[in-house]
């Protein structure tokens, strides 16, 4: 048992408790907040595979504006803890049952799998920023630049479907 | 000539489908000219073919063939006519009868709504049951056979508004169908047993006798030959109404009088006379089918006349009459007087038609009444009417010189040689038949008259359309006996039996003894003296008339013996109670309720179905994930592949 | 670490993150739950890269993430506008798609 394995059993720790923190906390808020805890364990993971550029990515964009946004628009409806629905027990059950099964079934596949035990532990080259950038111009531009058209999309849906309804003020 | 014979029902046939179809359009008279022409049309074709066949001169043995109807691996039946004496003989009797009461007709129903239907109707059923004779193949007889007994539904139920003519129309189809089953059992034990169903061909493997083998490689024995006869026999009860499947008989007089007489009196009823002596060949091999024969026809003479002896509609006396004839007919038949039972055919199809249009004359003067104990007196008013009806009363009873005399005494002489018991019981017939038709003579004709003022201001003679008929088949049943003069007579004057001589060819008595000459006298002379004590006893019976209420004896007869009652009780009544128990349990509970319950199962699965789109994104959810859980699985587990 | 202990652990956020989308009636508790199902993925993927050596992967996750923010916003301006009609954002509520 290394330094390695122990750096990774916490993270790991680390994750699974604040994920399941966000699944069951009553108060959206704090299930943010716990997201957020939970991408710093991925960001951490990221590190520790000497995925450098994705961890930083990782924290700057998920955990530093989709984050912040889900905040904004919960402070905006005025969501706490009392005004949470819930759901009944037997539905709390059949979630707990549906989701261990799936993890079930999807595991015992690697029954037939061959992975090799090799590990991964080596600090390879690969996400290194310089490669990664290397990769990503020169077979990944198209992708690239469809993903800016995506964005593009992506904002001028969300204005459009934001926007208030001018019509009906008029009528007013 | 003879290739013309396909015009013989060519005509009628003609005939059903302008005045069919045109029924709207056509004006009555043109109707009524278009249905008797096409008759006379036919019956001129037919005196040339009866001519060419009496001189001999027929080719290829009368075969005519039209068109292959059947034709299944080694067994054909084509659609073929066999022109022969007797095909030619029934070919006139049908034809010139039915002619003469097309052109009563135009008289008759002149007034009726109905008429060009009942033209075409008329003209059917004569291209009908021209097929039935002409056939030759019992496959083609077969087919006139059932048209026959449709066109009598329809012209019996003509009247079809009044439900109790329809019930009458269809008592007459039912029953005549029960006859049909046999007709065909016996029909398919031919086809099985020898191969075909050619006259020709089944007569002639029949040739052999008892013991040689058919075609078909089966052996002919008397077990065989009894049970096709039988079958065959119990088609020819349905249709001829005889024991037990006669009572539609009565009731079909329902329909108009005229149809009474060419369908109930000449023609039709006759077809099991013509199908019988046709398989002469066959009927000869079974004995006990003979001897049913001959014992259900004399049973059949005799409750028919006791019936008729006790009615009081002119018409329900002619149609026991018409029974208790064709009982003589069969108990010919069953003796084996094949030609004797032929010359009655001939000679009733003459004086009956003549005893029916004589009472539809009366019927029509009378506005309708068909109750004799509401008429008398009539011969002052129509004297025409009277002096017909009359010889046809002197024809039935069988008063010598009439042709009634000369057909009845020669069955009569072939029962008495067969068992002096048929004799007896015959000859009681015959004195019944004398007895009745004479009172319904006298209770119509004679006396004062019985019935309302309004009537009798109606009361004529009957137009020239109708009576010239009348006339004419009065002529012939005088002269028409004369074609089968007995050897007693014939020797003097060095005449043979005509018909005789005449079907030889084709029909031929079998096992007829002969009599003495002494024994014919005695038998003609007993039994015409008796006849006249029965006519006058006849007379003095309707003079002194009460018409009381029947009681005793005479209560039954005039109740028909109750049988259809009986029938009614042991047939009709299980036979609606299995048709109730079928509708409302299995039609009703089992079958509806399945076909119903498929519907109210989709509708219930849809119901619940419908509940799957909810609208709620969580049960979305967890159908996804449910999915995608068994998708899974099944390619992890290879569930498929199994 | 060998390379089944990744899988393990990005199955378990997997099936913590389909645990909350089928527990959770907040709406907006359900997308973070599908965020998270998202970033488990990432995880596994990037593992992947590393044991094949493959820089494809890593290019892969970079773009699950540009789609997934782009999904976020268009996704919350939905439950803005929906909260707008309804007032309330439980999935009980938004059932418009019923039928």
């Amino acid at each position: 048992m290394n330094i390695h394995d122990i750096i990774f059993w916490i993270l790991s720790l680390w994750a699974i408790v604040c994920a399941i923190f966000v699944v069951v906390s009553r108060n959206p808020v704090n299930s943010v907040l716990f997201l957020i805890a939970t991408f710093f364990a991925i960001s951490g993971h990221y590190i520790l595979m000497n995925a450098q550029f994705l961890a930083i990515v990782n924290i700057i964009v998920y955990a530093g504006a989709i984050m912040v946004l889900f905040l904004f628009v919960i402070m905006l409806m005025n969501l706490n803890t009392d005004t949470e629905p819930q759901k009944s027990r037997l539905v709390h059950f059949a979630a707990l049952i549906s989701a261990g099964s799936l993890l079930l079934v999807i595991l015992s596949a690697f029954r037939y799998a061959n992975l090799t035990q090799v590990p991964i532990t080596d600090a390879g080259d690969i996400g290194l920023i310089k490669v990664l950038g290397k990769t990503l111009f020169e077979h990944y531009v198209l992708p690239f630049e469809l993903s800016s058209v995506l964005f593009l999309a992506a904002m001028v849906g969300a204005m459009v479907i934001g926007r208030k309804e001018v019509v009906e003020e008029k009528t007013k | 000539m003879t290739q013309l014979v396909y015009l013989i029902p060519l005509f009628p046939l003609i005939g059903f489908l302008l005045n069919g179809l045109f029924w709207k359009s056509m004006p009555k008279k043109l109707a009524g000219i278009i249905g008797s022409v096409a008759i006379l049309a036919s019956f001129c074709v037919a005196l040339g073919i009866f001519f060419e066949v009496k001189s001999g001169g027929v080719p290829d043995k009368g075969i005519v063939h039209i068109f292959n109807f059947i034709s299944v691996g080694k067994f054909s039946v084509p659609f073929a006519f066999l022109v022969d004496q007797l095909s030619a003989m029934f070919l006139l009797i049908i034809t010139g009868i039915g002619f003469l009461i097309h052109l009563y007709s135009t008289a008759y129903m002149h007034d009726d709504a109905g008429y060009t239907k009942y033209f075409a109707y008329l003209n059917l059923f004569v291209f009908f049951m021209l097929l039935l004779v002409l056939g030759a193949n019992y496959v083609v007889m077969f087919i006139g056979w059932e048209g026959v007994g449709l066109a009598s539904y329809l012209l019996i139920g003509f009247w079809y508004k009044n439900k109790e003519y329809t019930n009458a129309s269809k008592k007459a189809f039912i029953m005549n169908r029960i006859g049909d089953l046999g007709f065909l059992v016996g029909l398919m034990l031919t086809i099985y047993n020898f191969g075909t169903a050619s006259y020709h061909e089944f007569f002639g493997q029949l040739s052999g006798g008892i013991g040689t083998m058919t075609d078909t490689g089966y052996m002919i024995g008397t077990g065989m030959t009894n049970a096709i006869a039988i079958c065959f026999f119990i088609g020819a009860m349905g249709k001829s109404a005889q024991i037990p499947l006669y009572t539609w008989l009565p009731d079909a007089m329902a329909g108009p009088t005229p149809v009474s007489a060419l369908i109930h009196a000449a023609t039709m009823v006759t077809a099991g006379i013509y199908m019988i002596a046709r398989s002469n060949a066959l009927f000869n091999l079974a004995p006990m089918a003979q001897n049913m024969i001959a014992i259900i026809g004399l049973a059949t003479v005799l409750l028919a006349a006791s019936i008729a002896i006790k009615q009081n509609d002119i018409k329900k006396v002619l149609a026991y009459s018409t029974v208790s004839q064709l009982g003589y007919m069969f108990l010919a038949l069953g003796v084996g007087a094949y030609v004797g039972s032929l010359f009655h055919v001939m000679t009733h199809a003459f004086f009956k038609a003549l005893l029916f249009l004589g009472s539809g004359s009366v019927i029509h003067a009378m506005s309708g009444e068909q109750d004799m104990r509401k008429m008398g007196g009539l011969g002052k008013h129509m004297p025409i009417t009277k002096f017909t009806f009359l010889i046809g009363c002197l024809a039935i009873a069988g008063l010598p010189g009439f042709s009634g005399f000369f057909s009845k005494d020669e069955i009569l002489a072939a029962a008495y040689a067969k068992n002096p018991m048929y004799y007896y019981f015959a000859l009681l017939g015959a004195l019944m038949t004398a007895y009745y038709m004479f009172r319904a003579y006298f209770y119509t004709f004679s006396g004062s008259f019985r019935g309302t003022e309004a009537q009798k201001h109606h009361l004529h003679e009957s137009p020239a359309a109708m009576t010239i008929p009348l006339i004419i088949l009065a002529v012939l049943s005088v002269i028409g006996g004369y074609v089968g003069l007995p050897e007693v007579i014939g020797e003097h004057l060095n005449v043979g039996h005509l018909l005789n001589e005449y079907l030889s060819p084709v029909v031929q008595n079998f096992d007829v003894h002969h009599l003495s000459h002494s024994t014919e006298w005695t038998l003609m002379a007993v039994a015409t003296a008796l006849i006249v004590i029965m006519i006058i006893i006849a007379k003095a019976v309707t003079k002194k008339e009460q018409f009381k209420e029947a009681t005793g004896l005479a209560k039954v007869l005039e109740n028909k013996w109750y049988i259809d009652e009986v029938y009614d009780f042991l047939i009709v009544k299980p036979m609606a109670w299995i048709a109730k128990i079928l509708n409302n349990v299995i039609e009703l509970k089992g079958i509806d309720a399945g076909v119903n319950g498929v519907g109210q199962l989709v509708q219930w699965g849809s119901t619940r179905l419908k509940n799957l789109q909810s609208g709620q994104v969580g049960s979305y959810l967890f159908a996804m994930v449910i999915g995608i859980i068994i998708i899974f699985a099944i390619g992890i587990f290879g569930l498929f592949y199994a | 670490m060998p390379i089944q202990s990744y899988l393990f652990l990005s199955f378990s956020l997997f099936a913590i993150g389909v645990m909350g989308v089928l527990m959770r009636r907040n709406a907006i508790v359900i997308f973070m739950c599908i965020e998270l199902m998202l970033n488990a993925v990432n995880l596994l993927l990037v593992a992947f890269s590393k044991l094949h050596g493959d820089a494809g992967a890593q290019v892969f996750v970079f773009f699950i993430m540009v789609v997934a923010a782009a999904e976020v916003a268009v996704g919350l301006a939905i439950i803005v506008m929906m909260f707008r009609k309804v007032n309330s954002v439980d999935i009980n509520i938004l059932n418009r798609l019923k039928n």
